[in-house]
This record gives C-alpha cells, structure tokens and sequence, in this order.
C-alpha cells in the first residue's frame, strides 16, 4: 500500500511517499526544495507561513519523484500531534483536503512514536517486541513497543532533551552550532574519563531523565561554582576535547543505562532508536557494544531518518492503517505528546515505570 | 512600581517559589524570566505549572528545541523558550498575541530575547547564579496588576518557612 506522510511539527516541512511502510519512494524535506517567494523579517523555519507555502509543491514533488499520482495513493498520513499547533495545521489541513478529495483514509500520527518506530523502516522483518529509544533536541523518551500501533511511554526528560544539553554544552564551549556533530567530533581528542559529571539517575528504577544537571555541572566546571561567564580562556584545546569528551560519555551512559534497564523491566530482547542524537558516533558504538555483550539485538535508524521527515510518518501510517487506525476528518492537532485517550492510561504507566515526582 | 528581590538556595526552593507565583496568577498573566543557563528558568517554571494545579507538574520540561509547551490547569499556560528565536517577529508569527490573550499565563525563558513583546503589563524576573545552587530572583512590575502580583507572592513567601 502507497501512503503519503505528510510532516510540519516544527522547523522542517516534509512529504514522503512510502510502500507498506519500508520501501521509500520519495522524501522530501522543505530545505532541499527552492521557494520561489522570499521572506522578510521572519525566519523561515519557524513561520507556520513557511509551511504553508512549501507545502503544496513539497506533496507535488514527493508524488512526482515517487513516479505516482494522486490517485494511486492508498492513505494520507500525517503528524498532529505533538509540536507547534500553528505548524501542525498546516500539514494537517492539507492531508485532511487530499483525504476528502480523494476519498482516502486519514492516518493522524504521533511525531514521536513515528521517531520511535523509524529504525524498522530498514529492516526486512518487524523487531517488536522491542523498547524503543527516542532522543533529538526537543525530545527524550523510552517506549515499549509490543507492537507498531501500540507504544507505551515509559518515561521521557523532565527538563532538557539530550540534543538540547548537547546544544548549550557546545554554547558554553564556545563550539558553535548545532552542537551535536561538533561535540561528537571534538571529543574523539578527549578523554571521557578526564573530568567526573554527574549521572543522573532519579530514582533507581525511573525511566525519566534529567539532562539539565549534567549541562550546569560543565558550566561550573569551566567558569567556576554558581559563575557563567570568564572562565574559558584558562582551558588548553585538549582541556576543552576532554570537558567535550566526559560530557558526552556522561549523557551517554544515563542513556545506555535507562534503555538497558527498560529492556530488562519490560523483558524484551530488541531495542530500537531514532532521533537526531543516535547519530551521535560515542551512543551508536557503546549503546551496540553493551547490546552485544547482554545478546540483544540493536537497530537504530539511519541518518537520513533521523532528523525530522515525512517518510517515518507514511511508515507509521502504514501501520495504523493495516489495524483499522484510520482518523476522521474532525481530528485536531495537539501541541503535547499524549492524546486524551492516551493520558488516561498515564498514572497506571508511570506506576509501572515507577516514576515518582522528586 | 514594585520591586522585590530574594534568594533561593536549592532547586526545591525555586519550585516552591515558582509555585507561590503559579497559585496568584490571574488569567492573562504575562511573565518574562530572563538569566543566563543553567540559572533555574526550566525549575521555576515546572514550580508554576504545578502551583496551577497542573498535573504531573515534575514533567514540564524545557522547550528550546519544541519552542512552545502548552499544559492545562487552573489556568492554561504557554511555556514559551526564546533561546533559538532571533527576533520578536518570529514569536509573533508563532501566534504570540493568541496566547497572550487566551485568559492563559504566558511564561518565557530567555525573555531578553523578544525585549519588544515585554509590555507594560508583563511581570520581569531576573535571575542571577550567586553561588553554586543559590540563586537571586528580581521581580519587577510596571502597572497595578502586576504589583499587586508581585505583593501577594511576597505575602506567600514570608509566610511559606523559606524565608
């Protein structure tokens, strides 16, 4: 079955063209494509009106590229929830338009859950039951995926995401932006042992995480307790590889350790990630490593599904659409993770996880 | 106008004083926090949101990546980051003037950003690191309601056994 996903949650607007939900036919990301009109004052990636005007020819694209029309499309898939409601609207109406047109099933997708379920897209068997990792600037979170339409949140950051603690790291450094590749790639001259930043864990047994702790803890370590600013000229170039190199190592293994520990509460032998940060090189090859020696097996998403794309929401589409999921065209957008349905279900969730507030 | 400045020493009492704030908000409060990382704006605002009856308040979390959170309690709050915003056109264009008029308290970090949006009616906190944990908070207001704001927290404060 040929879906179209349809992607506007944030920065980048996207459409995609995707076979049962492996087999891509197109993917298209709005900063690939030429807009003919310039925009003044506002910066384009943030401007529901971006959106807007990139959207059509973006849906144009993906269906010529994929060699298809219009009306061979079996579904429209899109993300409506979480993100900006202003740029959700825009993706949502047009799918909403093409479905009511065409007479096609609307499939409305979680942008997370489509990250989480976006390292399947690539192999030739489903890996669920799995627990899946999500990590990217704006999000953090573990599932357990029993299967592909049925995701239950295990816990997610109560403060920075890991791709935002990467970010201000690198700000503190001076390293420029974004700060993900730049810190990834400056810390393979550092040692990770160099300097001691906190892991924190929570409660031993929480699936949440905290990254704001470890991003203050090297800002004291460059300018001095409760200082923020002066401190980082005394630092030598390998001095500031090994801050790099520590830093990342912490974060890295609270993550290891939160998705090893889910693997085992959940009593699954398969763990998944996707996002932006499972780029990271010092994540992929330790993350793999401590997989192998617990004999679990590993799939994380490669790059080109790892920042924002429409691919990963026909995919997740796809599998909405084989269990009877389809959306109605009264759908809203919401600019939280949870729907309602899925809100309610959370106490019991977090019992199990066992999260507690601090 | 009315000033007011205390300090915090750990970050349960930054969550307590965000919390004071969230149970005197009045619809369409407009607050801008504005201090340097890591100084406690994320903290402060989880304490608001839970001061609003926000359940699972200890989830809030920091918006610079996702721009605007939106939780539902007493009142409907817009966690607003303005950390990668280059200008106060981009947040009008992300609805600004919707939130702020939607009986909502409207909360933003790095607030110095959007100087412009900052109208006389929005209550302005400083935040300045002190010490490792410690923190000095200061609440300014320009116009009666915000003063008014500012008092009942202090009144809040003094009786709270922080002080």
């Amino acid at each position: 079955m040929k879906i179209l996903g349809i992607e506007t949650s944030c920065d980048e607007s996207a459409a995609a063209v995707v076979v049962d939900g492996r087999e891509v036919l197109s993917n298209l990301v709005s900063s690939q494509i030429e807009l003919h009109r310039k925009f003044e004052g506002v910066v384009p990636e943030i401007a529901s009106r971006a959106h807007l005007e990139a959207i059509d020819s973006l849906i144009q694209q993906a269906l010529q590229e994929a060699g298809i029309g219009l009306a061979e499309i079996d579904a429209v898939a899109v993300s409506n929830r979480p993100g900006l409601v202003g740029c959700l609207i825009i993706g949502l109406t047009a799918a909403k338009t093409l479905a009511l047109v065409m007479n096609k099933p609307l499939l409305a997708v979680n942008h997370v859950h489509a990250h989480a379920l976006s390292a399947a897209m690539t192999l030739d068997h489903d890996p669920w039951p799995a627990v899946a990792l999500v990590v990217s600037g704006g999000h953090t979170s573990l599932y357990y995926v029993p299967e592909a339409t049925n995701l239950q949140r295990l816990g997610g950051t109560t403060d920075d995401a890991a791709g935002e603690a990467f970010d201000k790291v690198a700000s503190i450094l001076r390293l420029g932006f974004p700060g993900g590749p730049l810190i990834d790639r400056l810390a393979r001259n550092g040692n990770p042992r160099a300097v001691q930043f906190p892991r924190t864990l929570l409660a031993p047994q929480a699936f949440d995480f905290s990254f704001s702790g470890i991003k203050t803890a090297v800002l004291y370590h460059v300018h001095g307790p409760g200082k923020t600013t002066g401190g980082l000229e005394k630092f030598s170039e390998s001095q500031i590889a090994d801050i790099a190199a520590s830093f990342q190592q912490a974060v890295v293994d609270v993550l290891i350790t939160k998705t090893l520990l889910a693997a085992e509460r959940t009593g699954v032998r398969t763990i998944v990630g996707g996002g932006g940060v499972v780029a990271n090189s010092m994540l992929r090859t330790q993350l793999q490593a401590a997989c192998t020696d617990r004999g679990l097996t590993l799939h994380l998403a490669p790059m080109k599904y790892c920042t924002d794309n429409g691919a990963m929401i026909a995919a997740a589409g796809y599998h909405l659409l084989r269990a009877g999921q389809t959306s109605p065209l009264e759908i809203d957008v919401y600019s939280y993770e949870l729907a309602e349905r899925e809100y309610m279900n959370r106490e019991s969730l977090d019992e199990a996880a066992g999260n507690r507030p601090r | 106008m009315e000033q007011w400045t205390v300090a915090t020493h750990c970050v349960e009492e930054t969550l307590a004083l965000g919390a004071m704030l969230g149970r005197c908000a009045e619809p369409n409060t407009l607050i801008g926090l504005i201090g340097p990382l890591g100084a406690g704006k994320t903290h402060f605002v989880k304490g608001v949101a839970g001061g609003l009856g926000i359940a699972q308040s200890w989830q809030v979390n920091s918006p610079t990546f996702v721009l605007i959170n939106e939780y539902h309690g007493r009142l409907p709050i817009f966690h607003i980051d303005a950390y990668r915003l280059n200008s106060a056109a981009e947040l009008t264009a992300l609805g600004f003037e919707e939130m702020s008029r939607a009986g909502s308290v409207v909360i933003i970090e790095w607030a110095d950003r959007v100087a412009e949006l900052l109208t006389e009616n929005c209550l302005q906190i400083t935040i300045e690191p002190t010490g490792e944990t410690r923190r000095e908070w200061r609440w300014t207001g320009n116009e009666p309601e915000t003063d008014k704001l500012i008092a009942e927290v202090r009144s809040q404060y003094v009786t709270s056994g922080w002080s």
